[in-house]
């Protein structure tokens, strides 16, 4: 990367003053300056590097998948394998792969492990993270955990569970071999990571914010990545439990998710559940946090109802913990338990609504700027909308008896969650990058980009809801005839959206190449937050005077 | 330490260090490693990953005890962050069993699983007798969660003689209780593949004793640490983690005693 020479000349000059050789002023270099990090802004830029090789890899897997799905029948669109079932296999290899590679390996490391350790010791003042070994085994862990995960993909087969690795599908019997325990185990350690990272965020944002700084006065992402970091806390063990319950079952003899031995497949799916409801708000509420500073930055006005705002996202969590068998309809819940579920899901959107509005609000008279940042994140709020109004409808345990495992869905969560947190994290990536490398994105290119992936995932996912209200289940190769038209054009969005995809890349090779060099505060008076205090690109230590920010106005 | 003369704030910036990367490394052996093993393998790799995991782990807390001592690395900001990092640790715990206690009363009672057995614990199930040496196990653990407070009684009061003598009676204590799960394991007449109340009881009851043993070293590294006066009445947040920990294990304990062993054991859900 260009910007790694930037960013080490810049950052000895400062901090070298004191003269000392051995102590924290000397900056490692190499390898070791990477590998033995404890420097959030390197830790930081490290993850989003596995972010954006992780999704070359997951965005390869859905272009994977839309080609098989372009027209009606099997395509072995990849000759090398002649063996039908084994295709089949690998089909289910790339849906299951495609999930939690995005999941686990592009958007939570983009968004928590990348902006999250770049930017949360930056907004509040804090020279870096409460625990910076522990950040660097949280980053190195994924990393591993990513391996793991590849090394699963071509063993045996492949887990072809899907990411929800429901029982009987990922018990020993329909998946013999080691594919799903090497997958069960990359969950583990990305679990470790994960839970390690949540720790270390709560505790910097509760212990180290400069003095004046309090929680009501915090930036939104902040407040963001607090929420996130708890609902981590709190959800991935559960997930690590039921994980290793199916490890013993798969591989011990326990009888957990075996029906014929008093077990029971269902309780994976509660379990399961437990954490993946939360999970897609871990997904979604750093999202929630950058679309508030870009809004914000680029209407020239505080963010509308603040506290409203950060409450709305405390509550967003807190609902996240107590709405998940809504995935479980079908499962023969009882009448009861289905009407509590129906009635706590759709209160979720009183508070997703309370955002939606402030973010207009915020808008609403304000001097608008429409650069790159801003784009994606009125798109986000787009799709978050589209997403929103066909979750209302799914979450009627009624009408989801229909829709459940259709296609339905599928354009439901890529709306409101996948690729609304996708435009997040491509508004946050124009936001900062600029604080990041020191250098500004090309302007024109930035555009194109997002027009091209803004029409482009529209044409994969709008369609998708009229496959699914016609009936066309999820994770399936092939469908009737019937479906051919709709599937064509999802098909042809993809390709729009894959070359957009290159686009962007190149993109990121220009700006760090060749991108012109930007001011501490390239955004001018909207940007009123800690971050554009500094120097772009962010010197390797920052804020080791910290700033008061006693006498100041709140900084939302 | 160069921060001694220039820091201008209250926070520990920590030097690079190769440990994460090379704890990093060993956990990746051990998933290898521990599928090799389950595939029929031999369990060589998992054990070298452990191994590197133990030395990894040693040499991590070394420093972090190196540092706590140095005078200048572990301000009162700095041991407030370390203590929240605890307790934030052990709220995950909490999640870690809760799913096992949820695996349990999904499988116990059949509102909530439509293939639960008929009666708990299921038919030819022997369960063990909660007021014998499980009971005997409550008094132990309870009674080291005494010893444990009474240390620090003697480490608010600097008197580090004390402090030592009550934790090596807590060890004691820990790994009584662990030989005694040991022992009920071998007798259990149950085995370990016996069926959904063999699976959720060696689970639960295990993962538990796992954490016991876990929290039995961190109460015997307290104890070489305070024979060795590392801690004051101000300062000792190796010791607190330690003893808040002993004290997550003993309530999930005593919830397993009650719902696993006690409830769980009269025929509470009757065929």
């Amino acid at each position: 990367m260009a910007n790694e020479t930037t960013v080490a000349e810049a950052a000895p000059a400062k901090a070298h003053g004191n003269g000392h050789e051995n102590g924290h002023g000397h900056h490692p270099t190499g390898w070791r300056r990477w590998l033995f990090s404890t420097n959030h802004k390197d830790i930081g830029t490290m993850y989003i590097v596995l972010s954006l090789v992780a999704a070359l890899v997951g965005g390869a897997m859905s272009f994977l998948i839309r080609l098989e799905l372009a027209e009606p029948g099997i395509q072995y669109n990849l000759f090398w394998l002649d063996n039908e079932a084994a295709y089949l296999q690998f089909y289910n290899v790339l849906v299951t792969g495609h999930g939690f590679i995005m999941v686990f390996f592009v958007v939570m490391p983009a968004m928590i492990g990348g902006f999250g350790n770049w930017f949360v010791p930056l907004l509040i003042g804090a020279p870096d993270m409460a625990f910076p070994r522990m950040n660097n085994i949280s980053f190195w862990l994924l990393a591993a955990s990513l391996v793991l995960l590849l090394i699963a993909a071509f063993t045996q087969g492949g887990p072809g569970t899907g990411w929800t690795v429901y029982p009987p599908l990922s018990n020993a019997e329909f998946h013999p071999g080691a594919a799903v325990d090497l997958g069960i185990l990359s969950l583990h350690l990305a679990g470790a990571s994960s839970v390690l990272g949540a720790v270390n965020f709560i505790t910097t944002i509760f212990n180290m914010r400069a003095p004046g700084l309090v929680i009501h006065r915090m930036p939104l992402f902040v407040w963001a990545i607090l929420v996130t970091a708890f609902l981590l806390l709190l959800a991935i063990p559960v997930l690590a439990g039921a994980l290793t319950m199916l490890l013993t079952d798969r591989n011990f003899g326990t009888a957990f998710f075996d029906a014929a031995r008093g077990g029971d497949p269902v309780l994976w799916q509660q379990l399961f559940w437990f954490f993946g409801h939360p999970e897609v708000y871990i997904i979604i509420i750093p999202a929630f946090g950058i679309i508030s500073q870009v809004i914000s930055t680029f209407s020239k006005k505080p963010i509308f109802g603040y506290l409203g705002m950060a409450y709305a996202m405390v509550f967003i969590g807190f609902v996240g913990f107590i709405v998940w068998a809504h995935h479980l309809y079908t499962s023969g819940l009882d009448v009861d338990t289905r009407a509590y579920f129906v009635s706590a899901t759709l209160i979720i959107a009183v508070p997703t609504g309370i955002k939606i509005f402030s973010w207009l609000a915020t808008m609403w008279g304000g001097s608008i700027d429409f650069r790159t940042p801003m784009l994606f994140a009125c798109g986000f709020i787009f799709l978050f909308v589209m997403g929103g109004v066909t979750g209302v409808a799914l979450a009627n345990a009624g009408m989801d008896i229909a829709f459940h495992d259709t296609y339905f869905v599928v354009a439901h969560f890529h709306y409101v969650m996948a690729i609304a947190a996708v435009f997040a994290m491509f508004a946050g990536f124009y936001y900062w990058i600029g604080k990041m490398s020191g250098r500004q994105y090309p302007r024109v290119l930035a555009r194109v980009h997002f027009w091209m992936f803004f029409i482009g995932v529209n044409v994969v996912f709008f369609p998708q809801h009229f496959l699914g209200m016609a009936g066309m289940p999820r994770r399936i190769p092939d469908y009737p005839d019937a479906y051919a038209g709709w599937n064509y054009v999802s098909s042809v969005g993809s390709y729009l959206t894959t070359a957009s995809t290159l686009l962007f890349f190149y993109i990121i090779w220009r700006t760090l190449r060749s991108g012109e060099k930007v001011a501490a505060n390239q955004w001018g008076e909207g940007a009123t937050t800690l971050e554009w205090t500094v120097d772009s690109p962010a010197p390797f230590h920052t804020h080791e005077d910290l700033p008061d920010m006693r006498e100041k106005q709140p900084a939302e | 330490m160069a921060s001694e003369q220039t820091k201008k704030h209250p926070y520990h910036m920590v030097e690079p260090s190769p440990w994460p990367a090379i704890g990093t490394l060993a956990a990746f052996i051990m998933a290898i490693g521990g599928v090799w093993y389950m595939k029929g393998g031999t369990i060589y790799l998992f054990a070298t990953g452990l191994l590197i995991l133990f030395w990894v782990s040693y040499r991590w807390w070394r420093d972090v005890v190196a540092e706590s001592r140095n005078g200048v690395d572990h301000t009162n900001v700095v041991r407030l962050g370390l203590r929240m990092g605890m307790v934030l640790f052990i709220a995950s715990e909490v999640m870690f069993f809760f799913a096992f206690f949820w695996a349990y009363f999904h499988s116990s009672m059949p509102i909530f699983s439509l293939v639960a057995p008929e009666s708990w614990p299921p038919k030819g199930v022997v369960p063990l007798d909660a007021w014998s040496v499980p009971f005997l196990n409550t008094v132990i653990l309870l009674s080291s969660g005494a010893t444990v407070t009474f240390a620090h009684h003697a480490l608010l009061q600097g008197n580090a003689k004390k402090t030592a003598r009550w934790l090596l009676l807590t060890v004691l204590l820990g790994l009584t209780f662990t030989g005694f799960q040991a022992y009920e394991y071998v007798h259990a007449t149950f085995t370990f593949t016996g069926g959904i109340y063999s699976s959720t009881f060696y689970l639960a009851t295990g993962f538990h004793g796992f954490h016991v043993i876990v929290g039995t070293i961190f109460l015997f590294v307290c104890w070489r640490r305070a024979k060795a006066e590392h801690f004051t009445p101000e300062a000792h947040v190796g010791f607190e983690a330690a003893a808040w920990y002993w004290h997550f294990v003993d309530v999930v304990w005593l919830f397993l005693f009650v719902w696993v062993y006690w409830w769980g054991g009269s025929g509470a859900v009757a065929g």
